[in-house]
């Protein structure tokens, strides 16, 4: 991998960059993966070309709820290039895994392929054939029947009911109803948000390959370990065994961290004919062959004395799940967190519906929650007629609320005072209505978003080898976010060598063990491990090069060492200057391998299976003495045509405290893919279902409307952060999620100020306004 | 697997030969067709790829007017000089349509034949009903999903709405369609749904687009397409407009005025009822407004889609206002 494009980025005001050499952790390095995507060199899972691959085709369910009467497959199995049909009742049996935090599963089989029907759009057989086009004309060749019964279509359903209380999410402290009821000020409303989807550029799919008992899997994947630890549980075989590829992943936001249902297919598929199997899901598949955003329902009611200072806050959330799975999405996360108050009470219910269970999708829980919090203590600021910057900073909190812990860093007001700078907020003109450019009604708005600190232990290996190149492996994925490039300047720095000359190996199972690429946590982790690794490699170098006697070096001591640019020499320079690789060579060694994990001491294989293969071993963001979050605010300006309703977002200035930054340049791209996806999740996406038949009608990506590059202006963000060392082993806090979080309310909040409208209900589209 | 043949047409009759055969289609740039054809409606036994006949790409624009051959990319419409200056409605309607790659790829011709966006007419696999795809069958939008459904010429039996843009600047400059020899208005190339829905325009078995022709008129000069949509580009009209006016010499009063919608109708549909109330009359905002709501005389909505009625007049008075301001 070549690295273009190599230039020193002018230091913002607060950047926490460090001011480092580009090539260095902290410097502006562009993506190494880069020319090889934009080329089309970089090979991605599904490209894999194999000898004797078969395609596999879903059929999926018409009906949300009821069972299958019968599968006919007879015209199917007839048909050209057909070399099987599987419904349940021929696929093999798997048995159940485990799930993700690793809780021993049930004793019971698995079967990927549905008979009871919960939800439209679920697997129920599938077609394979010699070719793609033989299994996709054969597909719409299997008859299916069915008995049909009524479905909970959604939350709004009359049979949905309350769902069930979920207690782990309950949050009180004080007396909230009653500080409500005596509050002098008082606003309540609801605010819903539509199930979304994550829309990934590369649908979700696979090749399966067994040879024996081995199982070799190319699928994009957020967590290669995680994924081969459910292939071994569900075919019986050790984990040892399966071999996970993902070199590249082309869009995950939280969908490709697990196998799903369509894995399961595939793999049996290719163990019951005895050859690779590849299936790929269409884009309509992608809307129900795995779950998106859940739909929120959330009430805030927020009591506060004439001055704005918040006295209570009770707020009620709900979610929808899926008929026979759980997923919360917790929806009190933000609300119990962003200001002091002195009595508060959240608790959340789910509620089943006839839908897939739904997933994670860029910040769960953080972003509805902060919809809610953040719009409805903007209802408070016009309440009380404060600025919605003001009230903001005087409820600031400055302790964790709910832990009462110290935060480990918050520079959330430096956030506000940065990014209310730079958007000129102190002109604005405070009455709605009150801006306008001929038909443009123009809004300001102002919001907070956060997302916790999610830690986990790491484990990378890192070689120095003959050339003095050095080569970094771990079987975490980079899927845009910047893994390759900020591991090799991690290693680069570490070791003492250009980043150019560090060659980094991700996305394969067989490398040294990793965690999920989820929760903002990768990076703050992986770099803490190969710092680790890298370290111990520079270690036995300087080692060999004092001890070896055939070492220009030998005899003299460690610390009168310096390794710098592929070199070693001594720091004044007044003795041998010689390349690693010239130093490797004359001690007679073709290379340098450590391992380093940032496990505890006394970690057994069986916590460090656990660690790398569930989320069990996650580390609390509020363990110890501190709570541990990144922060934001958003300040965005809107152009709301008056006669239209069309909202365009024409400004935004964000600034983040991510901690220190690794690559300034890479989380800044982060941040603002963050909040590009932030105003499509305000004015433009939502399932639409047809709540006849419990279905998603616009599964496609020309109606599923994400932004264009026409939707978005300009984004300027600034980094406040400093380095966090209580939150990561090199002072960086979470990235990727951050930015989406307070996108959507800050909109909103601009819409209201524009047009005097409040809409509570994502998305805004435009008969809602006019 | 269904199998189908492909062949390369070697000239327009013969082109239209092959077409007249049950089950064949003609291929241009693929855009909609290829996408039907993924999705299970459009089945064709034969494609009779079009894109290889000479001469059928060609922009011809004198005083007299504009003659666009079918097999014109869109995006080169677009960018036609002479289309831009005597035409900008034409030319700013392409330019809002789909996307550039999509622009690149796809002719003329094709676009006007581009079918409706109703969901349900286009996933066969769960909604059986549709009297589009399937007379008779029933309509599965009655009743669902419908906010991006038609609000005027709709029928008991269909209430897809025509998406296309060039089409409404087209039929308000009374642009024809020439089918080889036979030539028709726009305005009556495309059918009303009725109860035959599935017919959608008065083109036979055999005949093909071969050129578009849109006279030349002051009002075509000072002209504009207004498309408001949701998404800032690459997305069909939530209601558009195009309008073109002719003052007379004192500058405000209207002599001519054609406007037509789009993201509406069934159809591209021509408001002559707004033309009428305006013509001779000063270009004053109110005036403008209050004939405008003639545009959506008729509207029938079915729920989702009532926005479209609210929306459609204010499009008409706005492109017609924002014309008056060039003056
Ligand atoms: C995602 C997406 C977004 C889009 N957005 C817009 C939009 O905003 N506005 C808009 O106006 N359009 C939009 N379109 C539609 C697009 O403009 C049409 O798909 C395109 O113009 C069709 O032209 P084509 O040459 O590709 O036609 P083809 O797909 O080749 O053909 C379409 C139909 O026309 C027939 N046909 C083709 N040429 C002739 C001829 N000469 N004579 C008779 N019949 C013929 C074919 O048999 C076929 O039935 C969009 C399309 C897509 C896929
Ligand atoms: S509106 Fe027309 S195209 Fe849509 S389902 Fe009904 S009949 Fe079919």
């Amino acid at each position: 991998m070549t690295v273009h494009n190599i230039r020193v980025g002018e230091s913002k005001r607060g950047d926490a960059s460090d001011g480092a050499l580009t090539e260095a952790v902290g410097g502006r390095l562009s993506r190494v993966d880069g020319p090889a995507k934009i080329t089309g060199a970089a090979k991605y899972a599904v490209e894999q070309q194999l000898e004797g691959l078969a395609y596999a085709v879903l059929v999926e369910s018409t009906i949300a709820s009821g069972k299958v009467r019968a599968i006919d497959t007879a015209i199917a199995e007839a048909s050209p290039g057909v070399l099987q049909v599987l419904t349940p009742d021929t696929i093999i049996s798997l048995r159940t895994a485990s799930d993700w935090f690793g809780t021993p599963p049930p004793d019971k089989p698995y079967c990927p392929l549905a008979r009871d029907i919960t939800f439209s759009g679920q697997h129920v057989a599938a077609v394979v054939a010699d070719t793609f086009e033989q299994a996709v004309a054969a597909a719409a060749l299997v008859k299916v029947s069915y008995d049909e019964t009524p479905a909970i279509v959604d939350l709004s359903d009359g049979k949905a009911g309350d769902g069930i209380p979920i207690d782990a999410m309950t949050k009180e402290w004080g007396d909230a109803p009653a500080a409500f009821a005596a509050a002098p000020v008082r606003i309540c409303a609801a605010y819903n948000t539509p199930r979304e989807y994550q829309a990934p550029m590369e649908p979700h799919g696979l090749i399966a390959h067994w040879q024996g008992d081995h199982l070799t899997v190319w699928e994009p994947s957020q967590w290669l370990d995680g994924m081969a630890r459910t292939y071994a549980e569900w075919f019986e075989v050790p984990f040892e065994n399966v071999r996970l590829v993902s070199p590249y992943i082309g869009g995950g936001f939280g969908s490709k961290a697990l196998a799903l249902s369509h894995s399961a297919v595939a793999a049996s598929a290719a163990k019951m004919l005895g050859r690779p199997v590849k299936l790929v899901m269409t884009r309509p598949q992608t809307f129900t062959g795995y779950g998106g955003r859940a739909a929120t329902r959330q009430t805030v009611t927020i009591g506060a004395d004439r001055d704005g200072m918040i006295q209570s806050i009770v707020h009620r959330g709900v979610n929808e799940t899926s008929i026979d799975g759980m997923w919360v999405e917790p929806l009190g996360s933000v609300t119990s967190i962003m200001y002091a108050t002195p009595n508060f009470s959240s608790k959340q219910n789910v509620v089943r519906v006839n839908s897939v269970v739904p997933g994670a999708m860029r910040a769960p829980g953080e972003n509805p929650s902060a919809f809610g919090i953040e719009s409805a203590i903007d209802e408070l600021a016009y309440e009380v007629g404060i600025d919605p910057l003001e009230i903001r900073l005087r409820n600031y909190a400055e302790q964790d609320p709910h832990t009462r812990k110290a935060w480990s860093t918050r520079q959330l007001r430096e956030a506000f005072a940065a990014g209310a700078e730079h958007f000129g907020w102190s002109r604005r003109s405070p009455k709605p209505r009150s801006m306008r450019d001929g038909n443009q009604l123009i809004g300001w708005g102002v919001a907070a978003g956060t997302y916790p600190v999610r830690r986990a232990y790491g484990e990378a290996v890192v070689r120095i080898l003959a050339d003095g190149s050095v080569e970094v492996e771990s079987s975490s994925i980079d899927m845009g976010q910047g893994t390759y490039t900020i591991l090799a300047q991690t290693a680069a720095e570490t070791v003492g060598v250009p980043a150019d000359d560090v060659v980094v190996k991700l996305g394969d199972s067989r490398f040294a063990r990793a965690g999920v690429s989820g929760g903002s946590r990768l990076a703050g982790v992986m770099t803490g491990a190969v710092h680790k690794a890298a370290t111990s490699a520079l270690d036995q170098l300087v080692g060999l090069a004092i001890s070896d006697p055939r070492s220009p070096f030998h005899a003299l001591q460690a610390n009168t060492l310096v390794v710098a640019k592929g070199r070693i020499a001594s720091p004044r320079g007044d003795g041998p200057d010689v390349s690693i690789a010239e130093l490797l060579k004359s001690v007679g060694r073709d290379r340098i391998e450590a391992t380093g994990d940032t496990m505890p001491a006394n970690s057994t294989a069986e916590d460090r299976y656990k660690n790398y293969t569930t989320i069990a071993m996650a580390l609390p963001h509020t363990e110890g003495d501190y709570s541990r979050y990144s922060w934001c605010a958003h300040f965005i300006e809107v152009r709301v045509d008056e006669d239209f309703g069309t909202v365009r977002v024409s400004r935004v200035v964000s600034a983040l405290d991510s901690g220190r930054l690794y690559n300034p340049k890479l989380a800044e791209s982060q941040w603002k893919g963050g909040i590009i996806m932030g105003i499509g999740q305000a004015l433009l996406e939502e399932g639409i279902m047809d709540r006849r038949y419990g279905r998603i009608v616009n599964n496609n990506l020309a109606d599923y409307l994400v932004p264009t590059n026409a939707d978005i202006p300009d984004i300027e963000v600034i980094s406040v952060g400093i380095p966090d060392l209580h939150s990561s082993a090199l002072g960086g806090k979470g990235v990727g999620e951050l930015g989406i979080v307070g996108v959507a309310p800050a909109i909103a909040n601009a819409v209201f100020h524009a047009t005097g409208k409040r809409v509570r209900d994502l998305p805004i589209t435009l008969e809602k306004l006019i | 697997m269904r199998d189908f043949s492909y062949l390369r047409a070697t000239s327009a009759d013969a082109a239209r030969q092959a077409a007249a055969l049950p089950g064949t289609m003609l291929l241009a740039g693929g855009t909609t067709l290829i996408d039907l054809a993924k999705c299970g409606v459009a089945e064709p036994d034969t494609l009779v790829d079009i894109t290889h006949l000479k001469g059928l790409d060609r922009i011809d624009v004198n005083e007299r007017g504009a003659t666009i051959g079918a097999l014109a990319k869109m995006g080169h419409v677009a960018d036609h000089a002479d289309i831009k200056s005597r035409f900008p409605a034409i030319s700013e309607a392409l330019w809002q349509a789909a996307s550039a790659q999509i622009r690149n790829m796809a002719t003329i011709g094709g676009n006007l034949m581009q079918r409706t966006r109703c969901p349900y007419f286009r996933d066969p696999a769960n909604f059986a009903a549709c009297n589009k795809r399937k007379p008779g069958s029933g309509c599965s939008a009655i009743g669902g999903v419908t906010r991006g459904h038609a609000v005027l010429g709709t029928s008991e039996a269909c209430i897809a709405m025509y998406p296309g843009d060039l089409a409404t600047a087209l039929v308000a400059f009374d642009a024809t369609v020439h089918l080889g020899e036979r030539k028709l208005l726009v305005d009556d190339f495309f059918l009303l749904p009725g109860t035959t829905p599935d017919r959608e325009h008065a083109i036979e078995p055999g005949e093909m687009i071969t050129a578009i022709e849109i006279p030349g008129s002051a009002a075509a000069r000072r002209s504009t397409y207004l498309k408001i949509r949701d998404r800032q580009s690459y997305e069909f009209a939530a209601a558009s407009a195009a309008v073109g006016i002719e003052f007379e010499a004192d500058g405000r009063t209207i002599r001519d005025l054609r406007i037509a919608l789009g993201g509406v109708a069934t159809k591209p549909w021509r408001v002559r009822a707004v033309e009428d109330a305006l013509k001779g009359k000063a270009l004053e905002p109110e005036t403008v407004r209050a004939a405008s709501l003639l545009a959506i005389e008729g509207a029938v909505d079915h729920g989702a889609n009532h926005y479209k009625i609210e929306l459609a007049p204010r499009v008409v008075a706005r492109a017609i206002l924002k014309l008056g301001e060039t003056a």
